[in-house]
């Protein structure tokens, strides 16, 4: 606020002295105008007065804009408290982390509308996982696309490239389900699947590696393909969170002054010496930055997860298995939650989200803003 | 031990500005060179051509013959290759900053894949003998990252790293332009003492360090190389009109 208003203490003085001047030409000998008489210019300016008025009223009504999204941010957090609090008395902690057993099938029951069974782990495992698999995906490409885009991209390259990287963020996520469900499912089934279940049972493998646990009909791609599930949730999330990595990667990589390259290729290194010895070096604390926010956008993501994931509320190692996640069982269920308490549980799952996104995003930008003009990559 | 250096026919390219126009010139072993001239004169893109670091701008060429000891090299050897054995000093310390000082030190050791500790520990403390900072760093080589350094320690680090790889020719350019005059002078006896193992390259805007460090000058003007001579002649008789005018102050 201060500063906003210093103009006005400036502003004020100065007039008075013009008022003077205009004052002293009328009687005496004209002070900085030839024709002794006020300019059409000067008067015209002398004539605009104090404009301290419409600067208060913009600067408040821009604090006014800055304010709003705190108020923003603390209403939701404050809503999405009160819905839950039903859910939050009925099962406080253990709603994270417990489940009833099936009386006839004697396996976990976790979420049963129609009984009143609501504990949330299936979604957490649900979006773990598929976010794990997304990370696993994309951040060995994301890194790989900006070396290329930072290093060694001909220049007749870089602007198409960019653009087209950008372009895959602004894709809708509805859209990005829907190519997932005709091209991605019937692709990861016919032919992906099958040889990550060939190598993950193979005997040999799975006597040699058996002890990891990944490995066998009870491991990591064990059980029935049928395309859907939580692989696929994955895949389709590193698609969408490519972009963010890629493109704050390949910010972080520019920041790293020039010196540094030059440093390393006048000791002899070789490009690929080079990038590893200067630029990812210097760069790494922005690159997981840049990860964790893929990580938040993954975390959060809704529509595309949500057509692809199976929608079912169960654990499994499997990734082949169907599963569930935070965002997709609130946008799945809340248009038929008949029962308070079902409301109540999902805006409780919804408030979790709220809350793991919120400071998994804060962490990152952290990292990411430490780098871009803090001084770890910076040298001189 | 150094090698001589000649250069013959040279020209160079950033974009469409010819900034370096016929070089003809012989640079003697084990002797400090130095390569004066104004602002924008070439003389910077003249070291970057001797260790082949001015193509690394994607719009730079290079045309003519240096060659290094018995090499051609832009004929017979990589960039790789012969930047391994010129060492090159940049007029701002450019330390590694997620480096210790060791590992500065030995940066370019560890490149090629040299790992005997033993050796290692060695050749650090016998380069930063050489660049004179063994003394103030040597409690906290490993602790300290390579920035935490003052600008000329950093610069004589930067040395040291250079000479790690036991280089036959060193290039600095304007090695001391951005230190204080404490810590330029410290480079230039550092420069004083290693060219009788090195065959060194510098470029300076000052021209008493120059006259200083030394035996070799070249006057460098507008691309063009006016002239080159011992430096007591450059400095007390120079041939060229146009150098007596800008050693004497009256331009650049």
């Amino acid at each position: 606020m201060t500063d906003l208003r210093m103009p006005n203490p400036v502003a004020a003085p100065s007039r008075s002295r013009a008022e003077e001047r205009n004052d002293s030409s009328a009687t005496d000998a004209p002070v900085g105008s030839v024709s002794g008489e006020v300019s059409a210019v000067r008067g015209y300016l002398l004539s605009r007065g104090n404009s301290a008025g419409s600067d208060r009223f913009f600067a408040g009504a821009m604090l006014l804009c800055a304010l709003a999204i705190f108020a923003l941010v603390a209403l939701i957090a404050v809503e999405l408290m009160t819905q839950s609090r039903l859910s939050w008395h009925a099962f406080g902690f253990s709603f994270f982390y417990k489940f009833n057993v099936d009386p006839i099938t004697h396996l976990p029951l976790f979420w049963d509308p129609v009984n009143g069974v609501f504990y949330a782990l299936p979604f957490i495992y649900g979006t773990l996982v598929t976010s794990l698999v997304a990370l696993c995906i994309a951040v060995p490409l994301a890194i790989g696309l900006a070396v290329f885009l930072t290093e060694m991209c001909p220049l007749w390259m870089r602007a198409p490239l960019s653009f087209f990287t950008e372009l895959l963020a602004a894709i809708p996520s509805v859209v990005y389900g829907l190519w997932a469900i005709f091209i991605l499912v019937p692709l990861l089934r016919e032919h992906i699947n099958p040889v990550l279940m060939a190598i993950f049972t193979e005997p040999g493998l799975t006597h040699l590696l058996g002890w990891t646990g990944l490995f066998g009909d009870n491991g990591l791609f064990g059980g029935v393909n049928l395309g859907l599930g939580l692989l696929c949730g994955g895949v389709i999330l590193a698609i969408m969170i490519l972009p963010i990595i890629a493109s704050l990667t390949r910010e972080v990589m520019r920041s790293v002054p020039n010196s540094q390259r030059e440093a390393a290729l006048a000791l002899g290194a070789t490009r690929w010496e080079m990038i590893r010895m200067a630029v990812l070096r210097n760069a790494r604390i922005g690159i997981v930055g840049s990860v964790i926010l893929g990580l938040g956008r993954a975390l959060g993501e809704t529509m595309a997860v949500a057509m692809v994931i199976g929608n079912s509320p169960e654990i499994h190692l499997s990734l082949l298995s169907m599963g569930h996640s935070m965002a997709s069982v609130i946008a799945n269920e809340f248009s038929e939650a008949t029962s308070d308490m079902h409301r109540s549980a999902l805006i409780e799952v919804g408030l979790a989200l709220f809350l793991v996104t919120i400071v998994v995003n804060a962490f990152a930008r952290i990292l990411v803003w430490a780098v871009t003009r803090g001084a770890p990559a910076r040298v001189q | 031990m150094g090698v001589g250096i000649e250069v013959k026919a040279l020209n160079a390219w950033y974009g469409s500005n010819h900034t370096l126009q016929d070089i003809e010139l012989t640079i003697p072993a084990n002797h400090a060179t130095a390569l004066i001239g104004p602002s924008g004169c070439g003389k910077s893109t003249f070291v970057r051509c001797l260790n082949r670091m001015h193509e690394t701008n994607p719009v730079a060429r290079v045309t003519g013959t240096v060659r290094i000891g018995d090499l051609d090299i832009y004929h017979d050897i990589s960039p790789v290759e012969i930047r391994r054995r010129v060492g090159m000093v940049f007029q701002r310390p450019n330390p590694f900053p997620t480096m210790s000082i060791y590992d500065n030190v030995c940066s370019g050791l560890k490149l090629n894949g040299f790992r005997n500790r033993r050796e290692l520990d060695e050749i650090v403390e016998r380069s930063l003998r050489n660049a004179a900072l063994w003394d103030e760093v040597k409690d906290d080589l490993k602790k300290k990252s390579g920035a935490s350094l003052s600008g000329g320690q950093q610069q004589r680090m930067c040395i040291a790293r250079a000479l790690a790889v036991d280089p036959e020719v060193l290039l600095m350019d304007e090695p001391a332009s951005a230190l204080d005059p404490v810590s330029t002078s410290k480079i230039e006896d550092l420069i004083f003492q290693l060219k009788s193992q090195y065959t060194i390259v510098i470029v300076t805007h000052n021209m008493q360090q120059a006259a200083r460090v030394a035996e070799k000058t070249g006057f460098f003007l507008n691309g063009r190389m006016v002239e080159f001579d011992s430096t007591h002649k450059i400095f007390t008789n120079p041939s060229d009109k146009r150098t007596e005018d800008y050693i004497t102050g009256r331009f650049g």
